[in-house]
């Protein structure tokens, strides 16, 4: 099979196990295993792409055609291959974690949750291997809508007020500047496409493109660039494994992931350097850095210090590419993969909390990493890596990113980064510290029983833990896979 | 026989209209009458073939010549309305049989008049949309204004006798003002043909008399096809109609206005005059903007959700008056394939509604707590319409937006492409509303009814699923519409 045969099955196998799910309703066994059936093949479907796509090949399919001129294309190039890989690894690992943890916690309409899975990961995998501007934009939505009934899904009051934000911020912002922008985009330059070296070049000039970049960049609320953060907060209602594939990897990546898309394939970073278009966003996004770091730190509920953590972390891939530099690009998208590991890590340490203990605040967990060593200790590993502190993932991107400010010869955003550096230390390293070492609140025994969540919640974060400290030693080659797609 | 088609287009719901009378109540009879509409779609897809492929179709009615006999003339535009108004015709044909027999104000011995009624409002918008002489116009004007205020009127609702009656003065003013401007045209002219019209009308069109029948005609349209702010009489005529009727009206009747308006001020006066001299499109764009605003904003605060969506209908021809006011190709092409996709979507959402009130009884917010639940199928069709109202890509809406967003770019109309963006977003306010109470309300003590029939959701999810396929196969609602408004600006193959 070559991998215009296989490009398709990406979208349709997770789309088919959605529909294997449904169908599977009052049989639980037969349900999970659908859903861990589906993500193995895609995982080995996206895996065999690979190959190609690293020697240089760019597989194309087009689906269907909306307006002449106008396909529904999927085309798979290093960035969009980069994105797959990662949402299709962790796709199964955070399976196993779903049913340990939904069945752990007894939560209801599990059917539902498995099927909106699933076509959120077909959406985002669709917006990974988008061909064009309107097949990514398609799938965005469909992303959103997706993930509402997932967001949602205590059914509460308060599940509904952010639901409510949750939508109202994203499909504002798509309908309102996104699509907008997409149209005009049409409108000057005739095609879509993603395109090495952008399409806008000569189409756009004037403080327009300015105007432009700021649709784009408003319009992916996905990005939760601020102020268009608030979703992001407010989506932690959700089960744990929700926050943790999607609102830490798939959908918040899906936002950072179409930036870099519509900065490097359609604005172009020659483009944005040679009209200084982008010098706004990088402030803008160090802004995002900073304060939502700040804000973190005054959070005691742990998911909420995670979600801006998140907003915070996402600053960075929108400052990578706001700094229209080779190096700056590669940055970001490295973010995206460093990031996603760790992230996912620490929001899978936060679900087995509070499926073993019950405890959601930070100011709870006094010496519960006695009990719950390996949750602890990952925690650890993904914060370190999250910080940026080798021999870990997250070191690399932050590294490429200084690199990138430095060939810009911003000195101030390089001083941001640091000063951010700092501030995670502030935020995430209190969790651990104070499971291993502060004085468990009840102070009578000294030897505490092991009691760690399930085991299908323990299995899962040691291993995106032991994958962070593994993408230290990988950076070569996502260097190397990365590496053209700044080259026209 | 092929060459018949287009007078039976007409002719065919014209005979079984009296027959469905002659009929008992029961099964039979809508069966002749669901066997006719099906036969309608039948000669409408065959027509629009034929048309596609060989182009526009002359037939002298009676083998009388035009201009002196009546022609029936279909090209790309009429072609493809009549698809669309057939569609919806048979589609809302099979949802109505349940409706009719459990809930409408009618005996049971009275029933087989819904079909005689619903047929002949079919006949006359058929014919208006089918014949190419102005005069006819307003005689298949009347016989479906005249049917839809009977149909409007048997709603259980007592109010729907005032709405009926409401609409009868409005319709009948609209109508009025239509047969005045037809009239003067005439006496200009001499002649009823379309194409004879569009031949002479240059000549006398700097009189007072042509411009005046334009005006005539351009309240009278507009009063037919509810632009703000002669919008008044259908709220109240869609709230209290039966479901079947809201459904088959909401699609149909104002979008065959809608055609007329098209067809009178771009083949009858040519765009030239229309927009050129008598600049219509500077009366036409506040209108629909206003149009748009204001009903998406009043839908959001109505508790009844039928009247809701009524609003959201007037929006919605806003956005097609908006789409002709661009007068450009990509503007018409927006206004004609909302025209279809709107008929998608706003029959999906009334026939839900129906099934809601088929099991309710009511349809005002309130009652509609916990439905989500109850009623899954129902309220999936619901979602899959609102989605397709917002404009959301995937659904038929979202191919309208494009194209209506495209069009006022291409003028370089900034504002406007952001207002018809900012109003979808009210859109969204008003549907999630109901999507809310159906789904996050708990549903009140001692309400245990199930799911609506099969002969009600297989209709709805019919249309549900076609606007999720038009969403993505844009041949006919995008390709087709296209070729229509090229056809009716005069450019283009």
């Amino acid at each position: 099979m070559n991998s215009e045969t296989i490009l398709p099955l990406a979208l349709f196998i997770p789309l088919a196990s959605a529909c294997f799910i449904a169908l599977n309703d009052g049989r639980p066994d037969w349900r999970e295993g659908a859903t861990l059936l589906g993500s193995l093949l895609l995982l080995g479907v996206v895996l065999s792409l690979l190959p190609a796509v690293a020697a240089g090949a760019r597989p194309t399919v087009d689906l269907l055609e909306f307006a002449p001129g106008l396909p529904l294309r999927l085309s798979v190039e290093p960035l969009g291959m980069t994105f797959a890989a990662v949402a299709a690894l962790l796709w199964p690992l955070n399976s196993l974690y779903s049913i340990g943890y939904m069945r752990g916690n007894q939560e209801q309409h599990q059917t539902r949750f498995y099927v909106c899975f699933a076509i959120a990961i077909a959406s985002a995998i669709g917006i990974a291997f988008a061909g064009n501007l309107l097949t990514l934009f398609i799938f965005y939505e469909a992303l959103t809508l997706s993930t509402y009934p997932l967001v949602t899904h205590k059914g509460t009051e308060e599940a509904k007020q952010a639901g409510r934000l949750y939508l109202g911020i994203l499909i504002g912002t798509s309908i309102g500047f996104l699509l907008l922008a997409i149209v005009w985009t049409w409108a000057v330059a005739g095609t879509l496409e993603f395109a090495p070296g952008g399409i806008l070049a000569g189409k756009v000039d004037g403080p327009l493109v300015n105007v432009l970049l700021a649709l784009y960049m408003f319009g992916i609320g996905k990005a939760a660039l601020m102020p268009f953060h608030r979703w992001l907060p407010a989506a932690m209602v959700a089960p744990t494994p929700v926050s943790a594939l999607l609102h830490a990897v798939a959908v918040v990546k899906a936002g950072v992931f179409s930036v870099l898309k519509v900065i490097v394939y359609i604005f172009g970073i020659d483009f944005l350097k040679d009209t200084g278009a982008s010098n706004w966003l990088m402030w803008v996004a160090a802004l995002t850095v900073l304060l939502a770091s700040f804000v973190a730190l005054t959070k005691d509920n742990l998911k909420a210090r995670l979600a801006y953590s998140t907003v915070s972390q996402l600053g960075y891939v929108v400052l990578g590419a706001a700094l229209a530099t080779s190096m700056g690009v590669i940055g970001g998208s490295m973010q995206i993969v460093m990031h996603a590991f760790g992230k996912i890590t620490l929001f899978f340490c936060a679900g087995a909390i509070y499926t073993a203990a019950h405890k959601t605040e930070v100011s709870q967990l006094d010496g519960l990493g006695r009990a719950m060593p390996f949750t602890f200790g990952a925690f650890l590993i993904g914060a370190l890596s999250i910080i940026g502190l080798p021999p870990l993932g997250g070191s690399w991107s932050k590294w490429y990113l200084l690199v990138g400010a430095a060939d810009a010869e911003q000195w101030a955003l390089m001083a941001v980064l640091l000063l951010s550096s700092l501030l995670n230390v502030a935020y995430l390293l209190p969790v651990p510290a104070r499971g291993f070492f502060a004085a468990a609140p009840a102070g009578g025994a000294a030897q505490i029983p092991i009691r760690e969540a399930p085991l299908a919640c323990v299995v899962p974060l040691c291993l995106t833990a032991l994958g962070c400290l593994w993408l230290f030693f990988q950076a070569d080659s996502l260097y190397a896979l990365l590496a053209p797609i700044t080259v026209r | 026989m092929t060459e018949h088609l287009p007078a039976l287009q007409v002719v065919v719901p014209l005979i079984a209209a009296p027959l469905c009378a002659l009929l008992r109540p029961g099964r039979a009879v809508w069966l002749l009458a669901m066997a006719t509409c099906a036969l309608c779609l039948l000669i409408a897809a065959l027509l629009l073939d034929q048309v596609l492929a060989r182009g526009v179709i002359s037939y002298a009615m009676g083998g009388w010549p035009a201009p002196w006999g009546i022609e029936y003339r279909v090209d790309v535009a009429n072609a493809y309305m009549l698809l669309v108004v057939a569609t919806i015709g048979a589609v809302v044909m099979a949802f109505a049989r349940t409706v009719v027999e459990q809930r409408i104000r009618l005996p049971a011995s009275k029933q087989p008049w819904f079909y005689t009624t619903y047929l002949l409002c079919l006949t006359g918008l058929l014919g208006m949309i089918v014949t190419g002489d102005a005069f006819n116009v307003f005689v298949f004007l009347e016989i479906s204004s005249l049917s839809s205020y009977v149909l409007i009127s048997i709603g259980r609702d007592r109010r729907a006798l005032t709405a009926a009656y409401q609409y009868l003065i409005m319709g009948t003013i609209g109508a009025t003002f239509i047969l005045i401007g037809i009239g003067f045209l005439y006496v200009m002219t001499g002649t009823l043909n379309m194409a004879d019209l569009t031949a002479r009308l240059p000549a006398v069109a700097d009189t007072r008399t042509v411009r005046a029948a334009f005006a005539f005609l351009t309240i009278g349209i507009s009063l037919k096809l509810a632009l703000f702010p002669l919008h008044l009489w259908l709220p109240n005529a869609y709230a209290y109609a039966p479901s079947a009727v809201t459904a088959f009206l909401a699609a149909t009747a104002t979008k065959v206005a809608i055609y007329v308006l098209l067809r009178f001020f771009f083949t009858i006066f040519g765009a030239q005059f229309s927009f050129g001299t008598m600049r219509l499109d500077v009366i036409l764009l506040p209108l629909a903007l206003a149009g748009i605003f204001s009903a998406s904003v009043v839908a959001i605060f109505q508790t009844n959700v039928k009247r809701m969506l009524a609003y959201s209908s007037v929006a919605q021809i806003g956005y097609m008056i908006l789409g002709i006011s661009l007068v450009s190709v990509t503007g018409l092409t927006a206004a004609i394939s909302h025209l279809f996709n709107h008929a998608l979507m706003k029959g999906t959402l009334f026939m839900a509604l129906g099934c809601v009130s088929f099991r309710i009884g009511a349809v005002s917010l309130d009652r509609l707590a916990g439905v989500g639940r109850i009623m899954p199928w129902t309220m999936g069709a619901f979602v899959i319409g609102g989605l397709s109202l917002i404009g959301v890509p995937l659904t038929a809406g979202f191919v309208s937006k494009w194209y209506l967003i495209l069009g006022a770019l291409e003028r370089g109309w900034w504002p406007v492409a952001l207002l018809v963006l900012l109003t979808s977003l009210l859109a969204v306010v008003y549907i999630w509303r109901v999507v809310e109470t159906a789904y996050f309300q708990p549903a009140p003590e001692g309400r245990a009814t199930g799911e609506a029939p099969l002969a009600l959701l297989a209709p709805t999810w019919t249309l549900a699923l076609a606007n999720l396929y038009f969403g993505l196969d844009t041949s006919l609602n995008a390709g087709v519409a296209r070729r229509a408004a090229e056809a009716l600006l005069g450019v283009g193959p």
